[in-house]
């Protein structure tokens, strides 16, 4: 039996199979009227916005041909001999709070989270699950936050197709100490997944969340994610994505975080694998003394094309982002870096800095970089810098002259390079995975 | 420090540059833009068909191109292009002494201060008025040196094997819209060749005048600098007042042949109600130099992005850059630099100060392509916000390609600490005294870089600029 289904085929030819194709895709499982409302609105908005254009200044230096998406499918059918291998390949952290594992949009599996949490009132659920049993939490948050950035096209996409992905409530004071970690995976040729995070947490709470996204096999796929967090006063979140889908994988992932009063939000994204990856990330810092550090790091390899937009959104006084994008690029790779700083009118005593660096290892690789300011306020202090160059040759020397052959150099070079964003996360465990991930990678 | 002359010569106020005489325009092509207004300036001009043809294919790019809203201000909808007068002059032949010119624009050019500024260190004086040159005047000694400094519309008549190779080479056509409108309708403008290993003592200085309603100045300059030689070309731009819109659009073209020097320093200080919209770039061979100065403080909304093509191998751009948008201005200014040849370097500083409602944009882009080796940009970009009304905004775009090239951005937001301000105010000047001492420490470094007249005017305009920012 095969339930394959075309992800934008069907559009073409017949409407009526597409709108069944909507309605269906959860059968069996009962979802509420409000959701589906929302699945038929982002197909209806998908329909309408136009593919994107390089001549889009949101998608200037962007090879925009790379996201066409005839060839996915949406794929139901795995085997249980691919279960049980998805399983046992489901690790990265030694210790973790709980997990949820996902392919193909399906769940394979959810570890309990920690039992000293339970009696604490914090929910992790798969989505699916979340939009009925915890609506009132989680549909005023669903994709409250709108798509600015140039993705609304694949925003509005996800909203038709999501069904996977993770919801995870963490209550007021309550602190998670281990890592809650989400796998999902591209298990099939062609397949195409729609990855959700909706992470909401509460006055004086603390989480730390990772996310990994994985292929099983080298084959194309296309990964087309959101993820929300809301951080509430003086709560302190920190987000990781190790994004390491397989090399013919077309992916884009929409981000956005909404920090309160005093909270504290840190992301890091990793960008390790993916032939084309789009990643744009937006920070809102609504109320005062509120906090947020966005990282990334990217191994640029082959043909691969890392395309970052971000935006740093000062809306409210006395807020404080902070943002270090590291890339190394090799071999014919291409990035390119699109971030704003804009601070409201009325956002003063804003501090706000964004820092780029892009080391260049071969020479066809190619960085382009375009950080912007946008100031509309008064006493603020604000900078950016952008630089390209290669490795320091006195460092190669001190290396070489210790015997150290020049592959193993430049790689000891490189790694030290994205370090930075990496030693900034102060969280050892993770830390120490993201290095062992990216020693691989290199 | 300055003399009692030199005083008198740069103490030029904006309230002076105010006035409006009325003057006889002996050609009028009428209002709106359409091959018959085309084909009257090429007549009037007595221009060569290959001229024309220029012109007409510049009208139909024009015309295709969309008005660049995408990432540009919206304000530039606010042109109307069938208002616009595109060619008004004299009809007269340049002229190369000062008694030749009509009293009645003497008095407005001796308000300018021009005539002293000619007797102490002038070169030479290419005095535009309208769309025509009416007062031209080369310096003896540099005409002897085989200097070329003349009008547009004689260069391409006079010296066609000359400025006809560059002309529309390094800004083409359809470079974006309103090299389009300049290249079908210019007028005017300065063409210089310098011969090779010439080295121009004195800088050559043009002054550019806005004198009628709803009428666009489109000048045209090309300046040719051969293999060694040397120039500084200057030019400051005061306007009168007008209550509806007016347009000036620019193409300056420069090209240093190897181991050339050119530097371009402009003052900007249109009215208010004038759209600035320029296309300046220059073309530096082989170890050659170009440098812009650029400072911008009047006009409405002022689009303007120097550049330096850095096609010989150790070439070197820079562009130095001061934008001061006051109250309802919008200065959208910035730095183009396009590495194409191996040991280039290029250097952009701009710094930019927003007052009121004034907001102050930097645009750059720096583009180093593949394999080119040891190519090095440093860009810096410092914005000062006086008031809580006041906007800046920064867009570079970088592109680098491959190991061997170090390219950095540096970029930072600030304001008058209110500590300066308290501790001048403690040593008893006022609070808008301390304002405008800080603003001048602000840009300091940078204006030592202009020639000292233009230094000190710039300096009495940004006091000027700053009287009423505060309190």
């Amino acid at each position: 039996m095969n339930n394959d289904t075309a992800l934008l085929e069907p559009v073409k030819e017949q409407r009526t199979r597409t709108a069944s194709l909507l309605y269906s895709f959860g059968e069996g499982k009962d979802l509420p009227a409000w959701f589906r409302e929302q699945q038929r609105a982002g197909w209806a908005e998908f329909q309408k916005l136009p593919p994107p254009s390089r001549k889009d200044q949101a998608w200037r230096f962007a090879n925009v041909d790379a996201l066409k998406l005839d060839q996915y499918i949406r794929t139901s059918e795995l085997s249980d001999k691919q279960r049980g291998e998805l399983l046992d390949r489901s690790t990265a952290l030694a210790e973790s709070a709980a997990r949820l594992v996902f392919a193909n949009d399906q769940l394979l599996e959810r570890d309990v989270i920690a039992d000293s949490l339970r009696g604490h009132g914090v929910i992790f659920q798969p989505l699916e699950r979340a939009i009925t049993e915890y609506e009132n939490l989680v549909r005023p948050n669903f994709m409250a936050e709108p798509p600015t950035l140039g993705s609304a096209r694949f925003a509005a996409l996800h909203r038709a197709f999501v069904c996977a992905g993770a919801f995870l409530y963490v209550p007021r004071g309550v602190e998670i100490e281990l890592p809650i970690e989400v796998f999902h995976w591209l298990a099939t040729p062609n397949a195409a997944v729609f990855p959700h995070l909706l992470l909401v947490a509460g006055e004086m709470s603390k989480v730390t969340v990772i996310e990994h996204f994985r292929s099983l096999r080298d084959q194309p796929g296309f990964a087309c994610g959101v993820n929300d967090l809301i951080v509430g006063p003086g709560a302190n979140v920190r987000y990781i994505c190790v994004q390491d889908w397989s090399e013919e994988v077309v992916t884009v992932q929409v981000n956005s975080t909404r920090v309160e009063r005093d909270g504290s939000a840190m992301s890091l994204n990793a960008n390790l694998g993916a032939l084309y990856s789009r990643l744009e990330s937006r920070s809102r810092l609504v109320g005062e003394g509120a906090r947020s550090d966005m990282l990334a790091i990217g191994i640029a390899t082959g043909r691969r094309e890392f395309d970052a937009r971000t935006l740093q959104d000062h809306e409210c006084p006395h807020t404080t982002s902070d943002l270090l994008y590291k890339n190394a690029l090799n071999d014919s790779a291409r990035t390119t870096f699109g971030g704003l700083i804009r601070v409201e009118p009325h956002a003063h005593f804003t501090d706000a800095y964004q820092t780029v660096r892009n080391l260049l290892l071969s020479d066809d690789a190619e960085a382009n970089s375009m950080p912007g300011l946008e100031i509309l306020a008064d006493n603020v202090k604000c900078s950016h810098g952008a630089t390209s160059g290669q490795i320091d040759e006195e460092e190669m020397f001190y290396l070489l002259a210790r015997g150290i052959p020049p592959n193993v150099a430049r790689q000891l070079v490189t790694a030290g390079f994205l370090d930075e964003a990496i030693a900034r996360l102060s969280h050892e465990q993770i830390g120490e995975y993201l290095r062992r991930s990216i020693a691989r990678s290199l | 420090m300055a003399t009692a002359t030199e005083q008198s010569a740069v103490n030029i106020d904006r309230s002076i540059g105010d006035f409006h005489y009325d003057v006889k325009y002996d050609y009028d092509a009428g209002v709106g833009l359409n091959e018959r207004v085309i084909n009257y300036i090429c007549d009037v001009k007595g221009e060569d068909d290959w001229v024309r043809e220029f012109r007409l294919k510049a009208l139909r790019i024009f015309d295709e191109k969309p008005m660049p809203t995408h990432w540009a201000s919206d304000d530039l909808n606010a042109i109307d292009f069938a208002k616009i007068r595109y060619y008004l002059a004299h009809g007269q032949r340049p002229t190369r002494s000062w008694e030749d010119v009509p009293q009645d624009m003497k008095r407005t050019f001796e308000r300018l201060g021009i005539p002293e500024q000619e007797r102490k260190f002038l070169a030479g004086v290419e005095a535009q008025f309208d769309s025509e040159a009416v007062y031209s005047n080369i310096k003896k000694a540099v005409g002897e040196q085989g200097v070329i400094f003349v009008g547009s519309t004689e260069g391409l008549k006079q010296h066609p094997e000359i400025f006809r190779k560059w002309f529309g080479k390094v800004i083409p056509i359809g470079d974006n819209k309103f090299s389009a409108l300049n290249s079908a309708v210019f007028s005017g403008g300065s063409f210089i060749y310098v011969p090779p290993g010439v080295k121009v003592k004195h800088p050559l200085q043009a002054y550019f005048r806005i004198n009628a309603e709803n009428f666009g100045q489109f000048e045209r300059t090309l300046i040719i600098v051969d293999e060694g030689a040397e120039v500084t070309y200057m030019e400051g731009c005061t306007a009168p007042k007008f209550n509806t819109a007016t347009l000036h659009s620019a193409v300056v073209e420069l090209v240093a042949m190897r181991g050339a020097k050119i530097q371009y320093i402009t003052v900007q200080n249109w009215s208010p109600n004038v759209f600035n919209l320029v296309t300046k770039r220059g073309l530096a061979h082989e170890q050659a130099e170009i440098k812009w100065i650029d400072c911008n403080i009047g006009s409405r909304l002022t689009m303007k992005y120097p550049g330096v093509v850095l096609k010989g191998r150790k070439a070197r751009g820079e562009v130095l850059s001061i934008a001061l948008a006051s109250n309802g201005q919008h200065q959208d200014t910035g730095a183009k630099m396009i590495h194409a040849a191996d040991e280039t370097t290029s250097n952009i500083i701009s710094k930019s100060i927003s007052i009121g409602t004034g907001r102050a944009t930097y645009r750059g882009l720096v583009h180093v392509p593949r394999h080119l080796k040891n190519c090095k940009n440093n860009t810096e970009c410092d914005a000062l916000l006086i008031n809580a009304t006041s906007r800046t905004d920064t867009y570079p775009a970088i592109t680098v390609r491959g190991t061997g090239n170090s390219v950095q951005h540096e970029a930072s937001v600030s304001q008058v600490s209110a500590e300066q301000i308290f501790y001048m105010q403690q040593r008893g000047l006022t609070e808008a005294q301390a304002m405008s001492l800080s603003v001048n420490g602000f840009v300091n470094d940078l204006v030592r870089q202009f020639p000292m007249e233009y230094s000190v005017e710039l300096k009495r305009l940004i006091e000027l600029e700053m009287e009423g920012s505060v309190g």
